[in-house]
This record gives C-alpha cells, structure tokens and sequence, in this order.
C-alpha cells in the first residue's frame, strides 16, 4: 500500500523560499505569478492493513512539524 | 557540577561547548546519541551545534528522535538544565521542550557572522552574570535560524519575560527579534549564536563566559 503525505507551511507562515521562487519565475518573464508556496511530499511503502491513524501518527510525531506546518495524507 | 554533551552523528560543536563547560569548572562527559539513558549525576546536558543526520527532513527532526533524546525530555521535566545551541535548539523545538519553530532563514542565505544581542532577562542561571540590556557580542552560524511563534505566543513569552536575547540587528527574520528563549521553569535555554564560540580571547570575544560561568556557580551553590 502507498501512501503520500504532503506537507506544507501553515497559511500565514511566511514561505522565503516559495517567495524566492516566485521571484525568479518573475525573472523568466511569467507574468502574473501572484503566490508560490513550496512544500514537501514524502511516499511511504506500508504493509497492508497499516491503519490511517497510524499514518496519522507518523506526520505528528516525525513528518510535519506541526507547529508550522500542515500536512495531508492520500492513499495512492 | 557535571554537565554532559551530547553527541549525533553530524554534531559539530560538541567539543567547543565541551571545552566552554570545562573552563567555567565543570566536569564533562561526551554522550552518544545511541546511549538510551543519560547519566543520572548530570546538572546539564548540552546539546551542541551542527547538522545532526545531515538536517534530513528539517533541522534538528531525527535527532529529536534519538534514543538519548528521550532522556533528555525526561531530565529536563524533572527540573533539569539543558541548552541548546545552533542545532542544539534546533532540537529543543523539535521535541517540543521549547516552544516555537526555525525555519530557513528570510534572505536564504548562510549567514556566519558576529552579531549583537541584547540580554532580555537576567532571571535565569544562565543569564545571571549579564545585565538586563546588556548588549554582547555572539558569533551565528546558520542556514536555518528564523525564529517562528505564534503572535499569541510570542505574547506568552513575552509575559512571561522568557525571550533570553533578541537581535539588534535581525538577521534572519526571526519573529520578534528572538534569538534565545528559555523554558516556563527558566532552567533550559535555547539559541541560535554560539556562547561557546567566544569563550576565549583567541575567539576574538569572550562574551559568552559569563553564561558558563553563572551557570557553574548557581548550580554549585544550589
């Protein structure tokens, strides 16, 4: 079973990197790139039957640092 | 007094706080991050600068993680000191020890410099050899020092006078000019500039002395 978690900062949390980006698309001449944020997705190859709440249990205690950062989990 | 460091894979100020300590009086013993228990004689544990496991996924996140950490979490809720430099705080946030969050720095740069901080509180044993306003002088050396908290927590600390420095001069776009915080108990400190960088007048500042040493003597005292 795969699953994907995404993680990304929280609204409100300003993203330097993902404004660093914009900047350069900007650069390129892409015109109208109002926001970029950037983030991070990790896939996990799990025994079947792993429970959604453990996955759960794997972004709060390791994936995401849930002071800044949300996360969302998608069975694949 | 017996301070102990501890050592990850990728630390690399661990010798530098070790030598800090040893000036300031203390005894000190290196521990591994593979040890599942601290030795139960520490007044401290130091947890040092550098890029624990390579920064993998964020600063300080498997490190947090270590066997040893653990112990850590459980010697500082029994009252016990811990600082946390670079890194070191890097993984204090992590395990949820210290509030708040570093994220990469505002201008995405490195940035490795002395810089000056002003002593916010002097109600602390680390703190207790500055004055209240006192500006020193602090080497930062990192990538990732961008100091995040909540407005309502930023309140909180604030209240509770827990901001151990601010910047002068933000370099990293930290929130609220923080650059160390200490715990509601006030016996563990969190950094990002580097005390045990400017120990010695070969240093080029010995500024952070006085931290070792006020530490050194409460808990002799104590």
């Amino acid at each position: 079973m795969k699953v994907r978690v995404d993680v990304m900062l929280k609204t409100g949390v300003l993203d330097p990197q993902g404004e660093a980006v914009r900047h350069a698309l900007g650069n390129l001449g892409f015109d109208g790139v109002e926001k970029v944020r950037q983030g991070k997705v990790i896939e996990l190859d799990l025994a079947d039957g792993t429970s959604k709440e453990d996955v759960k249990k794997m972004c709060e205690k390791l994936l995401a640092n849930t002071v800044i950062e949300n996360y969302a989990i998608k069975v694949l | 007094m017996k301070a102990g460091v501890i050592v990850f894979p990728g630390s690399n100020c661990d010798r530098d706080l070790a030598v800090a300590f040893e000036r300031a009086g203390a005894q000190v013993k290196m521990i591994w991050h593979k040890e599942t228990e601290l030795p139960d004689d520490l007044d401290i544990v130091g947890v040092p600068g550098g890029f624990s496991f390579g920064d993998y996924l964020r600063c300080g996140a498997i490190a947090a993680q270590s066997p040893i950490t653990r112990s850590l979490i459980k010697h500082t809720e029994r009252g016990g000191y811990a600082i946390g430099i670079c890194n070191g705080f890097q993984v204090l946030t992590e395990t949820g020890i210290l509030p708040g969050a570093l994220m990469r720095n505002a201008n995405l740069k490195f940035i490795c410099k002395p810089i000056d901080l002003k002593v916010e509180t002097t109600d602390c044993d680390f703190l207790s050899g500055y004055e209240k306003g006192q500006v020193i002088t602090v080497p930062i050396a990192h990538h990732d020092g961008n100091y995040n908290v909540t407005d309502e927590k930023l309140a909180q600390l604030r209240d509770e006078g827990r901001i151990a420095f601010t910047y002068l001069d933000n370099p990293n776009g930290s929130t609220g000019d923080i650059a160390g915080v200490i715990s509601k108990n006030r016996r563990v400190l969190g950094m990002m500039p580097h005390p045990e960088r400017c120990v010695d007048e070969k240093h080029g500042g010995t500024d952070g002395v006085a931290m070792f040493r006020s530490l050194v003597d409460s808990v002799v005292a104590a």
